[in-house]
């Protein structure tokens, strides 16, 4: 019970300690008051879409019971490879962020170009629509007919995308390590630590603590953006509702498509509020 | 031959120069105290021997080396030395056993097992054998302190460096903190102590040095300091710590 008290913003928690979804007040009145005020809110909203004139056209074409089922059953399987560009690329972005924040925050005026270079890349990858990467890469690559380099679609869908979040992740890495006091690192160096090892043992664990949550949000963009790699070919789970689409003449296969995304996306996103939650916790 | 001698040193921050010509000489098993006003250079004087900062000009000899000069190892210099800072700054994302062995492993590479066993035997000396599995945010003041000296002791130093390690502390959290030092003074440690507290200094300190405004005003045991100080500005000094009651 005390355990859950502490749990904070996001958790229903019982008693006095409301959440902020239901809003403040005491339990059992706002609860009812909530729960009023979102019958009425949803239910104006159904009346306003269900009673526009485009609607039964749109129920037909985007909500039809019968096209639904068979999509999650063709799709469903398509979502797999989804997930496993993904899981990919989330291992590869997580290497790399870190590497190239790390060269951001390098001191010394030798090491002058590595930065500069970190810098360039953040700012390009960062700037360049993902959709663009895609096809640069994916096309423009494999064209170059150069032998040892991968011509896989998959393989250079995967890699636009470890470049382009590589870059969002490296700078969430970096406001981590900035925010790690100075004193950590004075401290880890009088004991004789190196530059190297104080970053290692010291300066990056804490700050791989902190960023934790932006750093999975970063994740559920990702998941998203999994997407964009049909356009190169894969027959990932967009592309697969894309045929049904053709096929059926029918919406709904992108309507269940667009669910299945969610309800990929959603686990991440409680997982990362109870992080959060957790930290505010520690930090008391 | 002298454990640190400071000859000249001068250090700025921008264009403001903070340490205006330091000579200072700390002989083996001697006990010096800092003492001034906040902002006189004590703690810069501290971290330019840990070669935390670098100075501009003289020379800083750590047990008759050279450690000023270009090319030293400072992570070499800096093994031999402990600091303890007013902040504790302990590694917070560590227990108070790893925060203790994590320099003696990496960089002594001392075995885990040797390591550890060193570090239970210190944080036991110091009425902390029961807190080593704890993080540091478990622990009061004194204790994160007491652990910080222990984090310093663990690799053997030939020097310590206190940086007002009992400002930051509760009043009733001091003495706890000062039993430490004095302990370790009676071991025979080589200490440089920046402190305000005067009669700790005058308790414990073999040399007692005057800063003020970046150069050594004053300096002599500290009975003669604290009874007979010769400058106007010494005299000032502790008159204002006097009437503040805490002297």
């Amino acid at each position: 019970m005390a355990r859950r008290r502490r749990a904070g913003p996001g958790v229903r928690a019982p008693g006095n300690r409301s959440s902020r979804i239901l809003g403040g007040g005491g339990a059992g009145r706002s609860t009812l008051i909530a729960a009023v005020s979102t019958l009425v809110f949803f239910g104006i909203l159904a009346y306003l879409v269900t009673s526009s004139p485009g609607w039964p056209e749109v129920r037909r074409s985007f909500f039809d019971g019968e096209v639904f089922g068979e999509a999650l059953r063709d799709i469903a399987p398509r979502l797999l490879l989804n997930i496993k560009i993904f899981l990919i690329a989330e291992v590869f972005i997580l290497v790399f962020g870190l590497g190239i924040a790390l060269l951001r925050s390098l001191p010394g005026s030798v090491l002058f170009p590595f930065r500069l270079l970190a810098i360039a890349y953040t700012d390009f990858f960062r700037g360049v629509p993902t959709i663009l990467v895609i096809y640069l890469f994916g096309f423009g690559v494999p064209a170059l007919g150069l032998s040892g380099v991968p011509s896989s679609p998959f393989f250079w869908g995967v890699a636009s995308l470890v470049l382009v979040y590589s870059a969002y992740v490296s700078e969430v890495y970096r406001a981590g390590i900035e925010s790690v006091h100075p004193s950590q690192e004075a401290a880890a160096r009088s004991l004789g630590l190196s530059r190297v090892k104080s970053l290692r043992f010291v300066v990056v664990p804490q700050a791989v603590r902190r960023v934790i949550p932006p750093l999975l949000n970063d994740f559920i963009g990702l998941q998203k953006d999994t997407a964009l790699v049909a356009l190169i070919g894969p027959v990932e789970a967009f592309r697969q509702s894309q045929i049904e689409v053709a096929s059926k003449f029918d919406y709904t296969p992108y309507f269940a498509t667009a669910l299945m995304f969610v309800a990929l996306t959603i686990p991440m996103a409680r997982f990362t509020d109870w992080l959060a939650a957790r930290q505010r916790r520690r930090m008391r | 031959m002298s454990a640190v001698e400071l000859h000249g040193v001068r250090k700025s921050f921008g264009s403001e120069e903070v340490l205006h010509g330091i000579d200072l000489e700390v002989g083996e098993h001697e006990v010096v105290c800092l003492i001034g006003a906040s902002g006189s250079g004590k703690s810069t004087l501290l971290r330019c021997v840990n070669l935390l900062e670098p100075i501009d000009e003289g020379r800083i000899l750590v047990g008759g080396e050279e450690v000023s000069a270009p090319g030293v190892d400072a992570d070499r210099v800096r093994r031999g030395i402990g600091i303890v800072f007013q902040a504790f700054n302990l590694f917070p994302h560590m227990t108070v056993l790893r925060n203790v062995t994590l320099a003696p492993r990496e960089v002594l590479k001392s075995p885990r097992a040797e390591a550890e066993s060193q570090a239970l035997e210190l944080l036991g000396r110091f009425g902390l054998a029961d807190r080593a599995g704890d993080y540091p945010d478990r622990l009061s003041g004194g204790q994160q302190q007491r652990v910080a000296i222990v984090r310093a002791l663990a690799m053997r130093p030939q020097l310590m460096l206190l940086d007002e390690v009992t400002s930051a502390l509760d009043p009733e959290l001091v003495g706890e903190v000062l039993n430490v030092v004095r302990e370790l003074a009676a071991g025979g440690m080589t200490m440089l102590i920046a402190t305000h507290e005067m009669g700790f200094a005058r308790e414990i300190a073999s040399r007692v040095c005057f800063l003020d405004g970046g150069v050594i005003l004053e300096q002599g045991p500290p009975e003669q300091i604290f009874s007979a100080p010769q400058e106007a500005r010494t005299q000032q000094f502790l008159q204002r710590i006097v009437d503040a009651g805490r002297l």
